[in-house]
């Protein structure tokens, strides 16, 4: 096995269409070992596309990367040995154990024969899964449905792992549990990259790129990516909020309204201070515990795909 | 597909039930090489109900020529046939008629007894009208029916071999289509796709098991049709055992295909119950081949359950050997590789 290089995951321009639809288009982005890696964007923005290209299921029809050190159109049979892949529904053998599916990927994997008992073990033990060993997949519940997909996709102790909305459906507890066990996978080396619709899982990450209408809108730290929006944002409780929203909606500076119960989030762009702004445009309503509040991936993703859209109007 | 399969339905039982068999095909094994024994021949095939398949010289050929397929009936007149007429006395001819087929039998038989009873009721009229006064006693010309492989014509016998057949199609096919089409809907297929197992491993994988309960499938039928229905095994096992193997393979393949387009495990239990219709309406296993018009024949020369009906019934009823169903292997043989290629094309697109 060659070592990992520096840069496990390069692309250049890559594209994928299919007939006339352009899946991926032009996607140039760099992913350092050992970091969490998140690809947002919205249902159908080519986030799966372009992970299947990674994986080397899928070839490009435009660009060129490499995955681990090697050409994902030309080398993939050498990429699938190195990864590990969790597709988006905890794909498991249902009617098979928690043990049996970890040894029967183990099988898949080519992890020798004679370490094979020993690796199960070990991975059981470190998911949390050995009291659970001889219980039917089907019967567990979505958490540890992941939990076991997860072990499946890391049996073989692969450089980089792939996951494809690991924790869609999952209760909040057993996505901090999961969000942990990722953080544990990081530190021992393993590069993840994963997609996910959550906000909060994305500031988890180490770096983000966002993906929309199979365009690489922007990539960086989530700091980084807060900081290029250049917005501000306060929240405010106000009465008739709904109306509130509404009025502060159409003044051209105002980025964002979002209702959070009784309390209003107002994000503006251009520098325009959004306390002030709001205090002028909302002179006929009770507006009370104005506050300053930090920037969020969410906004800064929301405000990323409306300035696309407004740039482009589509179709979907 | 609610509207297209009724009527594909309708066509198809319309097509294929017609039990009124025409054009069986008949060898002639003429003894005599007369002028009177050539006329008979013409007349039986001039009725439309058979079609000459050729003129043999022995028992022996005939007996080749209904092992491999190639005659159902053959017409078998005596020497001396003209002179016997010329003297009256009495003539008799031979209808040799393959039993494994008791539906093409009885039309065979009827056909050529009713035609054989009506010349000779011509020639006694001739002969009456002759011999003025003197009455013709004996009959001057009849038909002696002799049914081979299948004598007491039981209807066990001839569904037991093709029950094989029809079993196999049915459960290889479905197997393998809804095998794969669950570990697609699973999303398994996936997690599969994205190992390092290559897709062949995958397909043969699927496959091996199948293949082994078609093989204890068929021993289980041809079981009992030996002890429950009596239908013994006449010709050599390890042949049929071997033979079948080419047969159930292009039924995982057309399984392999309809797993390849179905997107859920139901559409790939449409797909597999759209295909065993035809199979079992127009192979010939419930009604007779030669009976079908031209395309429906046509059509289920592509079926691989045609071919191997064929070479099942030859086996189990007829004693055929290697050498007799060469031909049908043959194109059970171009319909697998057909089949594999088509399946494997669209299986190895990388993305499934």
């Amino acid at each position: 096995m060659n070592a990992v290089p520096e840069t496990i995951i390069r692309t250049e321009h890559l594209s994928r269409r299919f007939g006339s639809l352009v899946a991926v288009s032009d996607v140039s982005l760099e992913v350092r070992r050992g970091e969490i890696f998140g690809v947002l964007g919205p249902n159908g923005a080519g986030k799966s596309t372009t992970i299947r290209m990674l994986c080397g299921i899928l070839d490009p029809s435009g660009g060129k990367g490499t995955v681990v050190g090697y050409d994902i159109a030309r080398e993939s049979e050498k990429i699938k040995q190195r990864i590990g892949y969790m597709t988006q529904r905890f794909s498991l053998y249902e009617d098979l154990t928690v043990a049996e599916n970890l040894r029967f990927y183990a099988g898949i994997y080519g992890v020798p024969l004679l370490t094979r008992a020993a690796r199960v073990r070990a991975v059981l033990e470190q998911t949390g899964l050995t009291a659970r060993k001889d219980q039917l997949s089907g019967t567990l519940s979505g958490g540890w449905k992941q939990r076991v997909a997860l072990a499946c996709a890391t049996i073989h102790e692969p450089p980089l792992l792939f996951l494809d909305e690991p924790t869609a459906g999952v209760d909040p507890v057993s996505r901090r549990d999961f969000w942990e066990r990722i953080h544990e996978i990081a530190a021992g080396g393993t590069t993840v990259l994963l997609t996910t619709h959550y906000m909060d899982e994305a500031e988890r990450c180490h770096r983000l790129a966002f993906i929309f209408h199979g365009e690489l809108l922007d990539s960086g730290t989530p700091d980084q990516i807060i900081e290029r929006r250049k917005l501000a944002v306060v929240e405010l409780e106000v009465d008739r909020a709904h109306e509130a929203a509404d009025v502060l909606r159409a003044h051209p500076d105002v980025e964002e309204v979002a209702h959070y119960g009784h309390v209003l989030r107002v994000a503006t762009r251009n520098g325009r201070d959004p306390a002030a702004l709001a205090r002028e445009l909302l002179r006929a309503f009770a507006i009370s515990n104005v506050r300053a509040a930090r920037a969020t991936v969410e906004d800064a993703f929301v405000a990323m795909v409306r300035a696309e859209e407004n740039h482009a109007p589509r179709a979907d | 597909m609610m509207v297209v399969l009724p009527v594909l339905q309708l066509l198809l039982f319309g097509y294929a039930i017609n039990t009124d068999v025409r054009h069986i095909p008949l060898v002639v094994y003429d003894q005599d090489q007369s002028a009177q024994s050539r006329d008979l021949a013409r007349t039986l095939v001039a009725t439309g109900f058979y079609d000459l398949a050729g003129e043999v010289r022995s028992y022996d050929e005939i007996e080749r020529a209904m092992r491999t397929g190639s005659a159902k009936v053959a017409l078998v007149v005596p020497p001396r046939f003209a002179s016997d007429l010329q003297k009256g006395t009495p003539a008799q001819v031979q209808l040799v008629v393959d039993g494994s087929d008791p539906q093409t039998v009885a039309s065979a038989t009827n056909t050529a007894a009713s035609l054989v009873t009506a010349r000779a009721m011509t020639m006694m009229l001739a002969r009456i009208a002759r011999s003025t006064g003197g009455v013709a006693t004996a009959v001057p010309l009849s038909l002696e029916p002799a049914t081979w492989y299948n004598p007491e014509l039981r209807t066990a016998v001839f569904i037991v071999p093709g029950l094989i057949g029809v079993l196999l199609t049915m459960t290889m096919v479905m197997l393998t289509a809804m095998a794969l089409a669950r570990e697609r809907e699973r999303g398994t297929l996936e997690q599969l796709i994205v190992s390092p197992v290559k897709p062949v491993e995958i397909v043969v994988g699927k496959i091996i098991p199948y293949v082994g309960i078609g093989y204890v499938q068929m021993t289980l039928i041809l079981l009992a049709g030996w002890f429950v229905f009596q239908v013994p095994v006449i010709g050599s096992l390890p042949l049929l055992y071997a033979l079948a193997f080419v047969f159930i393979a292009a039924n995982l393949a057309v399984g392999l295909f309809f797993s390849t387009i179905a997107r859920t495990q139901q559409q790939a239990m449409q797909m597999s119950f759209f295909f065993l219709l035809p199979n079992i309406l127009l192979s010939g296993f419930m009604f007779p081949w030669e009976a079908m018009p031209r395309p429906a024949q046509m059509l289920s020369q592509a079926l691989p359950l045609t071919h191997f009906l064929r070479i099942v019934r030859g086996i189990v009823l007829k004693g055929s050997s290697f050498q007799d169903l060469r031909t049908e292997l043959l194109q059970l043989v171009v319909i697998l590789t057909v089949l594999v290629t088509f399946a494997s094309l669209r299986f190895r697109k990388k993305l499934v």
